[in-house]
C-alpha cells in the first residue's frame, strides 16, 4: 500500500515540480490555493499528463515518462473526489451511481447501489438530480460514486471547503469513517491545516508548484525542518538567520540581534510563533523594542501586527498575541523572545 | 394551389438537417482536441460557407457535383445517376449552407462543458464514447437542439446555391423560395404573396423555437 510520485509539468509560466513516497494510509498535500495541489492529483489520475516523471500506486506503474508508460485514467483504478463533486447533471442520483457500475459491466447490479445509498444515507433521493441536493448530499454521492468503481487509490481535492463551517465537521467525521474503511492509499488536498492534522497520517508541503519528500503530521506541526514546512504548519514569524558571535544570532528579515545560548551549525531561517512572543513595558533580556503598528481582536486574543523600532525601512513585520489589554496603536513596547521559543530551518 | 414545394422543402431541409447534425457535432467536438494553429485555420475553413455568398458556395458545389466534374462523373458511372438539376441535390446545397450554425452552436455548447465532468467519468473508467453520447451531448442539448433548430431553419430558406445545383422544375425540384422568386418572375403575384406568407410562418415558428431552447439552457436542468 503506497504511492510513489516524482513529477514535473510546465503550465505557462507556472511549473509544478513534485516528488514524494507514502507508505498508504492517510497522506496530504498542504498548501495554499493556486500551488499546484490540484494539478498533481489530475496528474495522478491521468487525466492531464506530466511532461516527465515517474507514478506508481501499489508497485503497479502508472506513468513512467522514461519507458514510456502512460495509462489511460480509465485504467488507472484511481478515485477523484473533486471540488465541485462532478455529478453528471443530466442524471439521477441513482443513474449516477449506476454510471459507476456500467464501466465495469454490471449496470444491473441493484444490491450494491442500494447499499451505497445506505451507507451514505442517500435513501429516498434516488430520483433527484444534483442540482436538488444540498452540498453535503453532492459529496456523499460523489463518494460513493467513486467506491462504486472500485478504485485502490482514493484522492479528494478540497472535499470540505465547499461546506459552511457547521456542515464541515460533521463531514469530517463521516470522511475519517470512510477512510478508514477503505483499503487502499488516500491522498487529501487542503489548505487547512487543521483538516490535515486530524485526517491524514502523513503530509507533503507544497509550495509554488514545488514539494518534496514526506513528513508525519506529528513531525510537521511539532518539529518542521524547512521554512516551507514551517509556514505551512502556521508559523507566523520567520527571519533569515545568521551566527555572529558565540551566542549571538543576527535576524537579518527582523533588523536586530538575539542572544541564543545554542545555535544549530546549519540554521539559514529561524522561527517563531505570534502565541511565543508577549510584549512588556519594561527592557529585557531579548526584548526588543517595538512600535505597534495595529491590533486586530480574535475570537481567544488580540492579534498584534508590530514594527521593529530601531529595523529601519524594509523591515519584516513581526506578529505577536496578547491575552490581556492590548497596547494602542503607534505606542512602543518591548517584544519578548522567551527561551526556547525560536525554531531554527536548514535550507 | 399546389403543394409540392413545401413538401420538397421541407424533405431537404430534414434530411440536411440529420446530416448536418452529425456533421456538426463531431467537427465542434473534433476541432477542441486539435493544436492552435490548426484549430484556427479549420475554424475559419468550416465557417466560411455562413459568410460566403450562397452562389459562390453553388458554384463550388457545381465544380465538384456537376456532370462532368470529379465526384459527379464517379457517381454517374457508379450509380448512372445525376447528383444536380434533381431534388435531391437541394440537400448538398442547404446542407453546405447549414453547417456552420449547426457546428458554431455546438462548439459554444460543448466549451461551455464542465471538464471536470469528463475527467471524473474518465477516472470512473467510462469510455469516451459514452461521455460524449451520454454525458456530454445531453448536457449540452439545449445549445445543440437549438444548433439543430437554426440549421433546419436556414436549411428550408436556401435559395442561392439551390437555384444553381437544382434549379427550379415546377412539381421536380421547385422549393418554397424558388417558388415564390419563380411566381414573381411570371406574374403570379397573389401565389407568391401566399407562399411568402407560408415562409414567414415556418420562418416565425422556429425562431420562437430557439428562443425557447435557449430560455432552457440558462435554465437548469430537469
Amino acid at each position: 500500500m503506497a504511492v510513489s510520485v516524482d513529477i514535473r509539468k510546465r503550465l505557462g509560466s507556472f511549473e509544478l515540480k513534485v516528488s514524494f513516497q507514502t507508505e498508504g494510509g492517510v497522506h496530504g498535500l498542504l498548501g495554499a490555493s493556486g500551488c499546484g495541489k490540484s494539478l498533481t492529483l489530475l496528474c495522478i489520475a491521468g487525466v492531464m499528463k506530466p511532461d516527465s516523471g515517474r507514478i506508481e500506486v501499489d508497485g503497479r506503474v502508472l506513468f513512467d515518462s522514461g519507458r514510456g508508460i502512460d495509462l489511460p485514467p480509465q485504467k488507472r483504478s484511481v478515485g477523484l473526489l473533486f471540488q465541485n463533486y462532478a455529478l453528471f447533471p443530466n442524471m439521477t442520483l441513482e443513474e449516477n451511481l449506476r454510471a459507476a457500475l456500467h464501466a465495469k459491466g454490471r449496470s444491473r447490479d441493484g444490491e450494491a447501489v442500494g447499499a451505497m445509498l445506505r451507507r451514505f444515507h442517500l435513501q429516498g433521493l434516488e430520483n433527484h438530480y444534483p442540482v436538488q441536493l444540498s452540498g453535503g448530499q453532492q459529496q456523499r454521492a460523489a463518494l460513493a460514486r467513486i467506491l462504486l468503481s472500485g478504485p485502490e487509490l482514493l484522492m479528494l481535492d478540497e472535499p470540505l471547503s465547499a461546506l459552511d463551517s457547521y456542515l464541515r465537521r460533521q463531514t469530517e467525521l463521516e470522511l475519517m469513517e470512510v477512510f478508514e474503511s477503505f483499503g487502499g492509499s488516500i491522498l487529501f488536498v487542503s489548505h487547512s491545516r487543521g483538516e490535515v492534522r486530524r485526517l491524514c497520517r502523513s503530509v507533503t508541503v507544497i509550495d509554488s508548484g514545488f514539494g518534496r519528500g514526506s513528513v508525519s503530521v506529528r513531525e510537521l506541526f511539532e518539529a518542521p525542518r524547512t521554512l516551507s514546512q514551517a509556514m505551512a504548519a502556521g508559523w507566523e514569524n520567520y527571519s533569515r538567520v545568521r551566527k555572529i558571535g558565540e551566542g549571538r544570532l543576527l535576524a537579518e528579515d527582523w533588523g536586530f540581534e538575539l542572544a541564543v545560548p545554542d545555535i544549530p551549525a546549519d540554521s539559514r531561517y529561524a522561527a517563531v510563533r505570534a502565541r511565543s512572543l508577549h510584549l512588556s513595558v519594561e527592557p529585557g533580556l531579548n526584548a526588543i523594542p517595538v512600535k505597534i503598528l495595529r491590533t486586530v481582536a480574535d475570537i481567544n486574543c488580540t492579534a498584534i501586527l508590530a514594527a521593529p523600532a530601531e529595523g529601519g525601512e524594509g523591515m519584516a513585520v513581526l506578529r505577536a498575541e496578547a491575552e490581556t489589554f492590548p497596547p494602542f496603536e503607534g505606542e512602543k513596547a518591548y517584544l519578548n523572545f522567551p527561551p526556547g521559543s525560536l525554531l531554527f530551518l536548514g535550507s | 394551389m399546389d403543394l409540392f414545394p413545401l413538401w420538397n422543402s421541407l424533405r431537404i431541409a430534414l434530411i440536411s438537417s440529420v446530416i448536418v447534425f452529425f456533421a456538426g457535432i463531431f467537427a465542434a467536438e473534433y476541432i477542441t482536441r486539435l493544436s492552435r494553429g490548426l484549430k484556427g485555420f479549420l475554424d475559419v475553413v468550416l465557417t466560411l460557407p455562413l459568410v460566403l455568398p450562397p452562389t459562390v458556395v453553388g458554384y463550388f458545389l457545381l465544380c465538384f457535383l456537376g456532370p462532368n466534374r470529379l465526384i459527379g462523373e464517379w457517381v454517374q458511372s457508379l450509380f448512372q445517376i445525376r447528383l444536380t438539376m434533381v431534388w435531391y441535390a437541394a440537400i448538398f446545397a442547404s446542407s453546405a449552407v447549414a453547417f456552420p450554425l449547426m457546428y458554431r452552436t455546438a462548439r459554444g455548447a460543448f466549451e461551455a462543458f464542465d471538464p471536470a465532468l469528463k475527467c471524473a467519468a474518465q477516472t470512473l473508467g467510462l469510455s469516451d464514447a459514452y461521455i460524449f453520447w451520454r454525458i456530454k451531448l445531453p448536457c449540452c442539448r439545449s445549445g445543440v437542439l437549438a444548433g439543430t433548430v437554426l440549421a433546419f431553419a436556414r436549411a428550408l430558406g436556401e435559395y442561392g446555391a439551390t437555384s444553381m445545383i437544382a434549379g427550379y422544375t415546377p412539381g421536380r425540384t421547385a422549393t418554397v423560395s424558388t417558388a415564390v422568386y419563380h411566381l414573381w418572375r411570371t406574374g403570379s403575384e397573389v401565389l407568391a404573396f401566399k407562399w411568402a406568407l407560408i415562409n414567414i410562418a415556418i420562418s416565425f415558428a422556429v425562431l420562437m423555437a430557439v428562443n425557447f431552447l435557449e430560455k432552457r439552457r440558462t435554465g437548469g436542468y430537469r
